[in-house]
Formats: structure tokens, C-alpha cells, sequence
């Protein structure tokens, strides 16, 4: 079939049932979890119970048997309810699980997906160093053999879903050895409460104050050999599939919050009145709600275009890339208007356009901020097949 | 134990509904809808009941084609199969016709106990439950707020301007049951995916046995007018007797 827009009676049903529960559960009281820089456990509890943590894995390994796009229409709902949600749900999918699901052995799908499919338990995913973060070859994080054990030193920053009360554990990127004068990486798993790994108090953030976000720091942590996910040196590889659908995720995340500071926009440029007539009448106000509508339609288009890649099982590096970038920065000028608009009460935490106005930048940033979405879509068109270090140093005419 | 439960499709309740000045009818073509929000209390009911007792729900609604939806909706809660009467002659249904149907769904689902919300929010009759108990000949219990089986009888706390009435009938029976009386499930997101796979049978006026001559609106929607603007209250000014005052007017209400 050729081209087609139209979601499944599933996938709308998925869409319904989430945008649901997000208006009715999240909405009312994510003013009050970002005050408090709260995580929400209740919440996260009933987003487990509805089945929102194993959307888009079999059921054979305790998820609802959804496909990709029913994941990305699910967090584009629950984002425009509360972002900090949003990407605890997607940490826990995107990086969390997706790890364990397409490299993890038997043994460790078995011990570990039911429980995070079920949302009781979170796993996190420790990528980003002090020292390295766009630049991930930088990993100075070492795993050394001994005997049946790694034994772990290093550092790793902005870890969500690390340090909550149901938190598990975390797989974390590694020098495990060189290969041709390379640093070799492995993906290694990390259970939480092992001696040497420590968790420092949660960072204080611009936005997305209900997610938990911590450094990890591991001091001669053993954990044994067949905590190694797929094989040694494997982790370069896993993480860019991993962060493939990560970044389609985050995208998806922006283009809930930038459809969020539409809805608010609406609502208040139609109720607000200044000389005689409400905002919505005027055409300054009219071209921004036409330009934000345009370029949030955009930006779900190519969500959904590069989540269908997925689905068919195609390379969709060069489309996540660019649904990221689109997603984000739109969402980001979108929360820009959207204060613009509801004006001085647009700069007060009594309405949410402040919460989405702090919460938007990092999606800019996460998974690969803009520049490195600009540079992986450069090395596709330039022939290097989306390797941002090759495109950098390797060699080649452009 | 099997339990029937009715479902309506309707037009969101949140919405500005639109009457058809034709027919006074309300337009159900190219508007939101939605599950009855009140039948979600009857799903979970018979939830609750069919999980007690390891019995299974079935779904029934009559409704044009999207209807399916509401259908799937509750299967997606966790009802086991699902029968959706579909057919265009039933357009426009009054509510003795729509409880004919209905009876004959039942009968052919053949359940323990039939469970459907007190009222459907667009027609709100309230009156299908209790006909469809009369047609199959069946105990009709209404305005539950608490609902319990045991052996071959249902028992029910029966909601009154005072407080309850027991009622106790023998099954196969019909019960309605208010908002309030639980708190209803989310579809979960594996119920969506599964819903596919069960049972969903659609069926026409002759499939259930019925004459379409026999179902044809013996009602009409003479005239429709808009409610009375409420009236302003009674201002007490309270010089020392305003106690007083609100005991008389309350007694007046009959309400002390």
C-alpha cells in the first residue's frame, strides 16, 4: 500500500485511551509534582498498570504487543499532560528496556523484562561522562576482567531513572580493552545496591523537576561477567540503534509539549481581552497559532514517518535524526510564542506555559542535541552513512 | 456465571449537542462520540462481578457502524466477547424498539444477569433496562449502588432520595447501576491489542429473529424547548432569625 495516514483502530484506540488518562490523571496534578520536585509514583504506578512501560515489546516477555508508532502516539499524550512523565516513560522504554530487549541474552530478558515491561520496576541507561558526551569515543569509564567479574571505575551524569525507589539497576558504556589503537566499548549491566555503586543526590534542573535525574559514580564495582550485554565491544553499536529510537522518542516528547503550548495558547488568546477584543482577533496573535499548528503538524508527520521505519524494520537513522531536530527546536519556539502570547501571566507559574517553557530546551539537547542531529544528518547526505566521528576524521572528500 | 453488559455510543456529552429540526432527534452523523460515561460504572461492575466468580462479560450494544468502537472499548477493559446490532433500519429507534432488540441480544447471549447503566446521557429515557427485564420476563433492579451475587440470587442496594433499599431477586435478572458505584478500569494498553482477537459478532434484525416491521418508532419528539432559566435564590439577611429561616424553608422542601 502506498502512502497512508491513517492510524489503526489499535493504534487510535492507544491514542485514546492515553490522551484519557493524561487529561484526566497526569494533567491536574503535574503543576503540583514540579513544584515539589516530586517523582510520582503514584502516577507512574497507574501508567504501569495501564501498560504504557512494555507498549511496544511481545507479550512474551510481559509487554502489550504494540508496535513502535503506538509507543510514539502514546508519549506525544502523556508529554502534553506533563513532559517530566514523559521522559520517565521514555527512559524507561527508549533506554531502559530497549537494550535488554534487542542485545540481552535469554537469562537476562527473562530476569529483567517482566518486571520492567510491568512499570514496577525501572531500569536506567548511563551513556554521558563529565568528560564525554556528544563526543561518546571519549568514554573514560573503564571494566576490567578479573577472574568471572568486571570491575568498574568511572563516572556517569544526567542518569534518569536511576535513583526512585523502584529503580533496579543501570546498563552503563565501558572501555573494556583497544582494538586497533580504539577504545573498545561494552554495554555492561549494573545492578543498583552493588558495593562501589553509588548515586549522588538528585540535580537541581531548569526543567522536568518530577524526573529523577542523578550522576552515578561506580568505585572498583564488581559485577559478574555475564552481566556483559551482546558481546565485548559490542556498545558503540547497540547504543546508536539504542539512541535511534530514543531520538524518535524524544521527538515525539517535543511534539506533546509544543501541541500542549498550542492548546493553552488557543484556550487563552480567545478568553483574554485588550482594546475591546480578545487576543485571538488580533493578527499578530493569529499568525503565531498558524505558524506554531504548521510546524507541529511537521514535526508529527516526520514522527511518524521515521517510526514507521522502525515498524518495517528499516534504517531510520537519517529520519530520527531529522523528526528530532524538527521536533525539538519547533517545540521550542512553540513554548516561546506560547508566553508570548499568554503574556505577563505567560512568565507566572500559575498558568503552565512557564512549566512547558522550562521543561522544552532540553529536548534540544537529550539523545544528541541539535548540532549532532545536524551532523549525523550531514554525514548521510555527505556518504558516511551517519557516523559522526567518520564524517569528523575519517577519510573521504567532504 | 456469565454477565451481559449494555453499552451505548453517544455523542460527547462535553460537546454542544445539536437537535435535527426535522425529526427533534439529536445528530449523531459527524460529531464526537464517545462510550456513555455512565455505562463505564455497569463495564466495571460486571468486571468486578465475572473476576469474583471467574465468569466471563459480554459486551452488547446496538448502534450504527461506529458503535464497533464502544464495543471494542469495553473488550479492551476486559470483556470476553462482544455482539453489536447493527443495522440501518434501526436508525432513529425508539425506546421500545431499542429494548426489543436488546431482549432478543440477551436471549441469545442467554447471561446470568444482565447489567446497564441507569440512564443513557443523550436520550435518557431511562426506561430500556426495565422494558428488555419485562419483554424476556425477568426481575428488573434499578438505581444500584452496590451490587453483590451470591448462589442464585443478586442483591442489591437500591439508591433512595433517603439512603438505600435491599432488594433481592433470583436470576437471570436485569440491574442498572448509578455513577458512583466504582471507580472504572482504563482499557489497558494489552487489552486494546488483544480486543481483535476475541469474539465480536455484528448482527442484523433478522439475524436476531425479529420482524423489522415490528420495530418501527411507535414515538415522536413533538416539540423541544429549552430548560427555564433558574431562578434567582432567596437572600436571608441574618439579624439573628436567619437560623430559623433556613429550618422553615428546608422544612418547607420536606428535605428536615
Amino acid at each position: 500500500m502506498g502512502l497512508c495516514f491513517d492510524l489503526t483502530d489499535e493504534q487510535e484506540a492507544i491514542r485514546q485511551t492515553c490522551g484519557e488518562f493524561a487529561d484526566q490523571v497526569v494533567a491536574p496534578r503535574a503543576a503540583e509534582f514540579d513544584r515539589n520536585q516530586e517523582f510520582p509514583y503514584s502516577v507512574v504506578a497507574q501508567m504501569g498498570e495501564l501498560g504504557l512501560f512494555g507498549l511496544p515489546y511481545p507479550t512474551a516477555v510481559g509487554g502489550a504487543g504494540a508496535d513502535f508508532v503506538s509507543y510514539l502516539l502514546a508519549l506525544e499524550e502523556i508529554s502534553r499532560a506533563d513532559a517530566a512523565l514523559g521522559i520517565t516513560l521514555e527512559a524507561g522504554v527508549s533506554l531502559g528496556i530497549a537494550p535488554i530487549f534487542h542485545f540481552g541474552s535469554e537469562q537476562q530478558r527473562e530476569r529483567y523484562l517482566p518486571e520492567l515491561c510491568s512499570g514496577r520496576g525501572l531500569w536506567a541507561f548511563g551513556l554521558t561522562e563529565p568528560e564525554a558526551g556528544s563526543d561518546a569515543a571519549g568514554t573514560a569509564t573503564k571494566a576490567v576482567r578479573e577472574g568471572g567479574e568486571y570491575v568498574i571505575d568511572g563516572t556517569k551524569s544526567f542518569i534518569t531513572n536511576a535513583g526512585t525507589e523502584i529503580s533496579r539497576g543501570v546498563t552503563i558504556t565501558a572501555v573494556t580493552g583497544n582494538s586497533g589503537g580504539r577504545p573498545q566499548i561494552s554495554a555492561i549491566m549494573v545492578e543498583k545496591g552493588t558495593p562501589g555503586y553509588r548515586q549522588a543526590p538528585p540535580y537541581r534542573k531548569l526543567g522536568w523537576h518530577a524526573s529523577d535525574t542523578r550522576e552515578l559514580s561506580f568505585d572498583s564495582c564488581r559485577v559478574p561477567i555475564a552481566n556483559l550485554v551482546g558481546r565485548e565491544g559490542g556498545g558503540f553499536g547497540q547504543f546508536l540503534k539504542v539512541l535511534e529510537g530514543g531520538r524518535i522518542a524524544i521527538a515525539a516528547l517535543s511534539v506533546g509539549v509544543a501541541q500542549a503550548c498550542l492548546d493553552a495558547s488557543l484556550g487563552y488568546s480567545q478568553r483574554r481581552r485588550q482594546f475591546g477584543r480578545t487576543l485571538s482577533r488580533f493578527q499578530a496573535t493569529q499568525m503565531k497559532l498558524a505558524d506554531m499548528a504548521t510546524q507541529i503538524e511537521l514535526s508529527r508527520l516526520m514522527v511518524w514517518r521515521a517510526g514507521l521505519l522502525v515498524d518495517q524494520g528499516q534504517p531510520a537513522g537519517r529520519f530520527a535524526a531529522m523528526a528530532k531536530l524538527q521536533a525539538s527546536e519547533t517545540a521550542t519556539w512553540c513554548a516561546n510564542q506560547a508566553v508570548q502570547i499568554h503574556g505577563g501571566a505567560g512568565f507566572m507559574e500559575d498558568l503552565p506555559v512557564a512549566r512547558y517553557y522550562r521543561d522544552v530546551k532540553i529536548n534540544e539537547i537529550g539523545e544528541g542535541t541539535s548540532e549532532i542531529q545536524r551532523l549525523v544528518i550531514a554525514s548521510h547526505l555527505l556518504g558516511f552513512k551517519g557516523s559522526v566521528s567518520s564524517l569528523l576524521e575519517g577519510p573521504g572528500t567532504a | 456465571m456469565r454477565i451481559a453488559v449494555f453499552v451505548k455510543q453517544v455523542p460527547d456529552p462535553s460537546g454542544a449537542g445539536r437537535l435535527d429540526p426535522a425529526t427533534n432527534l439529536l445528530v449523531r452523523e459527524g460529531v464526537e462520540v464517545v462510550l456513555d460515561p455512565g455505562d463505564a460504572y455497569g463495564i466495571e461492575a460486571a468486571l468486578q462481578l465475572a473476576e469474583a466468580s471467574q465468569g466471563e462479560v459480554v459486551v452488547i450494544s446496538m448502534g450504527g457502524e461506529r458503535a464497533l468502537e464502544v464495543v471494542r472499548k469495553a473488550m479492551a477493559m476486559g470483556a470476553g466477547s462482544g455482539l453489536h446490532v447493527f443495522d440501518q433500519r434501526l436508525g432513529g429507534s425508539d425506546a421500545l424498539a431499542t429494548a426489543r432488540v436488546l431482549a432478543a441480544a440477551v436471549s441469545r447471549v442467554a447471561p446470568d444477569l444482565v447489567v446497564a447503566g441507569t440512564e443513557s446521557t443523550d436520550g435518557y429515557t431511562g426506561t430500556v433496562p426495565a422494558a428488555v427485564a419485562e419483554l424476556l420476563g425477568w426481575p428488573s433492579l434499578t438505581f444500584a449502588k452496590h451490587l453483590e451475587l451470591s448462589g442464585g440470587t443478586v442483591r442489591v442496594q437500591r439508591q433512595t432520595p433517603a439512603g438505600h433499599d435491599l432488594v433481592e431477586a433470583d436470576l437471570p435478572a436485569v440491574v442498572t447501576v448509578t455513577g458512583g458505584i466504582n471507580e472504572p478500569r482504563y482499557p489497558t494498553l494489552k487489552g486494546i491489542m488483544g480486543a481483535k482477537s476475541r469474539p465480536l459478532e455484528q448482527l442484523s434484525i433478522e439475524d436476531l429473529g425479529l420482524d423489522a416491521a415490528g420495530l418501527s418508532p411507535q414515538q415522536r419528539v413533538v416539540a423541544v424547548a429549552p430548560a427555564p432559566q433558574r431562578q434567582a435564590g432567596r437572600v436571608v439577611e441574618d439579624d439573628g432569625s436567619a437560623a430559623r429561616l433556613i429550618a422553615d424553608y428546608l422544612a418547607e422542601l420536606k428535605v428536615i
